[in-house]
């Protein structure tokens, strides 16, 4: 297929490049895979882009979105590749595990291959407002923390920390649909807008001053790319973190546990929340809690975002996950703890296929504090 | 105005300039039939001694009390037309340029037209002439001296030129010793000399100079006046001083960028990571173990927090390249078997030596590597530099035992203060900004105050002299003068309408204006004043008036325009 490189390399602001390597150096998938981000613009601005069908390495970027916060010309390597990887969604040369996902949420609101009338069955038994008559609080829970059987635990969980600090909240129930912020990375543009054009009116109708998301990837596209009105978008770490320190949640319970924590990437280098999970943990009675040496912004991304759900990428030998679980465990923490739902299932495989199930254990922070509630 | 205006009219040819667009006798002769034109003519080149001499004849011969010359930009001939009325007996004042070149004959290309707008031009020159009145040229006397604030090198070196000229030199530094950051260095790139050889020599001679008066552990609290006549109060301790000078150089320097602020580098986790003001005081001290022993390993980083807009330095910090050429140097010659590598975007090697400098460091076994550092964490007892090796188009886990950041400079955290102080502008980097980059790169948009080294941006020490001397000289001209020229259409204000809001001392950008304490009104110091109009313009109760451009002047020429 022919790529019109010069209107990329426009449409991008590719030309602030000096081609000085920094994003390609803090790529965590770099030393792993062929993707080389940098040399990929350098191609584009002298009009050399190879044929993208070809490239299967671009299935390989997280969006992490390191390069882009590096950047020291403010260029935004990842956004190359969302859009080489649009080229390929128009072009129909695309995964099939991505046309999967994205068949399943254009016509069931999730990426998962589950029915829209299972959406709000996790909260079975929870009586939770349905925020369309107007709440305070909406608590938009994404898919997999709604379908998903081992993320629904962390939504229940924080179901009940909202009841127990008394907080008038409400959900979308099966109305709820997915966020896109996946969608938009695998390069799935129209999808993404579709669901912007349903999803913001919806959530304004609501007429919430805040939504709290379960997922750093909800947040994400919904803090930069719906430009809601009205509403204050917050990660659940942040509304904890602040119900703690108010004093509007208290625990009754000891947890004895070493634990270290893992900063997600669209929650730490993206959107600058590191202070907020970490108060959460050191708040727990009965936590240790210790850092890895690669920590907040030098975090190695588990793998998960951008698509990497669905799509495997190549060389799946070495998953980023396998190096991190390493180093959890090398701190001595038995619980691995993160605030992601994406982390949460990459990072507690990873445990298991390299067998160090023995000694640490992955848990969402809201794992940690329905414990100690 | 007079009830008779008696106006010349002069239109100038500029060879076939003008005349070859603007039919120039029509032009005239509409001139001449304009209300107060007593005389109009047209000559080849009017800047021309004959072209003067006409202005000159016609204002004694005809009593001429105005002229109004039509042909180029005001910015090039206007004095010399001036000083042509003036030596006719007629105020400088009153002379009112109409540009019919650049606005007229040089951008248009239909004739008539041309000679239609040459006409209107004219005429609103001619409008606003019968209104002009005279101003008088003044000049003030100037207090001998200058104050220099900041003891490194600029300062250093400023003061001891203006005292050496035999003015008295007043130098404020904050801190409790003179030197400045280059007292931080341990030698200087390229030729490797000893800074111990040269800095205490120099500050010697400044202690010991009977016309140099040190203020050690202090900072200018105020600036009142204007060239000439500077009122300077510096606080010491408890003690205050008011000086008293003709001239100010601000050499204030920069802040070092602090690396905690790339969290990438881990600098602040690991020993192993220092900066190269750390690596210059342990090459001082001959202290280069980390953990107990010798590096085997050293990397440097370069462009550490310069040409970088995640921190607000989009600039080059212009000394980073040769100060880590000189360190790897020293290293790789102090512990020959050691890996000694420069990961780098662009190697800038501009001054004078820097190349040959650069090269040295090579063939001395300094390996240069290209490629932006990303990132460093632990690996072992060492750390890992994850950087793409562009050339390899790999990236790669480069270890170190030692790893040296290239930190660059930034604008001093209370530049702000300094700047308000004497209302200075700055530049987008936030460094001072110079009155014109090429033309006038040491002086200031306040008259009178001078900039020396990298208060005005990053510079080496070569260079940081060359403008500290640049910026002695400058202060020098009005010192030695002894008379300093004022503007003269400066703004006055009319007490009987002046409410006292005060909007014209928040606006003005040379702090001219002032309240009154007695009378609550406010009152223009005309030496201050540079008649940009600021005042006037925002006076609710037209109070302000901006003389040479009054309302009556101005809307006599838009309505000659207009109607």
């Amino acid at each position: 297929m022919q790529v019109d490189t010069q209107e990329l390399a426009e449409r991008l602001s590719l030309f602030g490049c000096i081609q000085c390597g920094k994003c390609a150096g803090g790529c965590p998938v770099s030393m792993k895979t062929t993707l080389d981000v940098r040399f990929l613009i350098y191609e584009a601005l002298i009009g050399q882009l190879p044929d993208p069908t070809h490239m299967e390495e671009l299935w390989d970027c997280t969006c992490c979105f390191t390069c882009v916060e590096r950047c020291p010309k403010d260029v935004k390597p990842a956004e190359l590749i969302i859009g080489l990887r649009s080229l390929l969604v128009e072009n129909g040369t695309i995964p099939k595990t991505v046309t999967d996902a994205l068949q399943g949420i254009f016509r069931q609101g999730n990426p998962l291959g589950f029915a829209r009338e299972q959406r709000a069955d996790w909260a079975d038994g929870l009586n939770i407002k349905a925020a369309q008559e107007g709440c305070e609080l909406l608590y938009f829970v994404g898919c997999t923390p709604a379908y998903d059987l081992r993320v629904q635990p962390v939504s229940r969980a924080l179901a009940r920390t909202f009841q127990a600090a008394g907080l008038d909240y409400g959900t979308l129930g099966i109305e709820e649909s997915c966020c896109g912020n996946e969608v938009r990375r695998v390069g799935e543009q129209g999808l993404f807008e579709m669901l912007v054009e349903e999803g913001k009116p919806l959530i304004e109708s609501t007429h919430a001053k805040r939504m709290v998301t379960t997922s750093p990837h909800c947040m994400n596209t919904f803090k930069k790319e719906y430009g809601l009105s009205g509403v204050e978008v917050m990660h659940y770490t942040q509304l904890v973190a602040q119900l703690i320190a108010d004093k509007n949640l208290e625990f009754s319970k000891k947890v004895e546990k070493k634990v270290t924590y893992h900063d997600p990437c669209f929650l730490g280098k993206q959107n600058h929340i590191f202070d907020e999970p970490r108060a959460i943990l050191q708040s727990i009675p009965g936590v240790k809690f210790v850092e890895m040496d690669r920590s907040r912004e030098r975090s190695l991304c588990c793998e998960g975002g951008g698509g990497r759900m669905w799509v495997e990428g190549t060389n799946m030998e070495e998953r980023l996950a396998f190096q991190r679980v390493h180093q959890a465990a090398d701190t001595g923490a038995q619980v691995l703890a993160v605030a992601c739902p994406f982390c949460l299932l990459t990072l507690e495989d990873a445990v298991k296929v390299q067998k160090l199930d023995d000694r640490l254990q992955v848990m969402d922070i809201m794992e940690l504090v329905n414990l100690a509630l | 105005m007079e009830s008779q205006p008696r106006i010349g009219v002069y239109i100038c040819h500029c060879g076939t300039n003008i005349a070859a667009t603007v039919d120039v006798e029509a032009v005239r002769e509409f001139a001449s039939r304009l209300p107060g034109v007593v005389v109009a003519r047209n000559y080849t080149y009017m800047c021309s001694e004959p072209g003067q001499g006409l202005i000159k004849q016609d204002c004694e011969e005809q009593g001429l009390k105005r002229v109004v010359v039509a042909s180029c930009s005001p910015r090039m001939h206007e004095p010399t037309f001036q000083k042509a009325a003036q030596s006719g007996g007629v105020n400088p004042y009153r002379v009112e340029m109409a540009n019919i070149r650049e606005q007229c004959s040089w951008v248009h290309k239909d004739r008539t037209e041309a000679t239609e707008k040459a006409k209107s031009l004219i005429a609103s020159a001619v409008a606003k002439a019968t209104w002009l009145e005279p101003l008088e040229k003044r000049e003030v006397g100037v207090t001998p001296g200058a104050v220099v604030i900041g003891g490194g090198v600029a300062g250093l070196v400023a003061a001891l030129d203006v005292a050496d000229a035999g003015f008295p030199a007043y130098l404020v530094e904050q801190s409790d010793h003179l030197g400045g950051r280059v007292a931080d260095l341990d030698r200087t790139f390229p030729e490797m000399e000893p800074v111990a050889d040269w800095l205490p020599q120099l500050v010697e001679r400044v202690q010991s100079h009977q016309k140099i008066t040190v203020f050690l552990n202090s900072e200018v609290e105020s600036v009142d006046g204007f060239v000439g006549n500077f009122k300077v109060k510096v606080s010491q301790l408890s003690a205050s001083s008011d000086l008293k000078v003709g001239a100010i150089v601000i050499a204030t320097g920069y802040d070092v960028f602090d690396p905690q602020r790339k969290p990438e580098f881990g600098y602040g986790h690991y020993p192993q990571i220092v900066t190269t003001l750390e690596m210059e005081k342990r090459l001082a001290e001959g202290d280069l173990t980390i953990n107990g022993k010798m590096p085997k390993d050293i990397a440097f980083i370069k462009c550490v927090g310069s040409r970088d807009v995640q921190v607000g330095n989009p600039y080059c910090s212009r000394v980073c390249c040769m100060v880590s050429a000189k360190q790897a140097r020293l290293l790789k010659e102090q512990l020959p078997d050691s890996r000694v590598s420069v990961f780098y975007i662009d190697v800038r090697t501009f001054g004078k030596r820097g190349e040959e400098f650069y090269d040295e460091a090579r063939q001395a076994g300094v390996l240069y590597r290209r490629g932006n550092v990303s990132e460093i964490y632990k690996k072992g007892d060492r750390v890992a530099l994850r950087v793409e090796d562009t050339f390899l188009r790999r990236t790669i886990e480069h270890e170190a035992d030692l790893v040296v950041l290239a930190v660059g400079m930034q604008a001093r955290d209370d530049v702000e203060d300094i700047a308000a102080l004497l209302k200075l502008p700055r530049s987008a980097d936030g460094f001072f900004l110079e009155a014109h980059p090429k033309l006038r790169p040491v002086d200031t948009a306040v008259d009178g105050v001078f900039l020396a080294g990298c208060c005005q941006g990053p510079k080496d020490i070569p260079d940081t002299i060359a403008q500290a001397k640049a910026a002695a000289s400058s202060s020098l001209i009005p010192l030695l003068r002894g008379t300093v020229p004022v503007e003269s259409a400066t703004a006055i204000v009319d007490a009987e309408l002046c409410a006292g809001c005060g909007m014209c001392v928040d606006v003005c950008p040379f702090g001219a204006p002032a309240l009154d304490p007695l009378f609550g009104v406010s009152v223009v110091n005309a030496v201050l004043c540079k008649g940009c109009g600021t005042c006037a313009a925002i006076c609710p109760s037209k109070a302000m008036r901006l003389q040479h451009f009054t309302p009556e002047q101005i809307l006599a020429q838009v309505d000659a325009l207009v109607w």
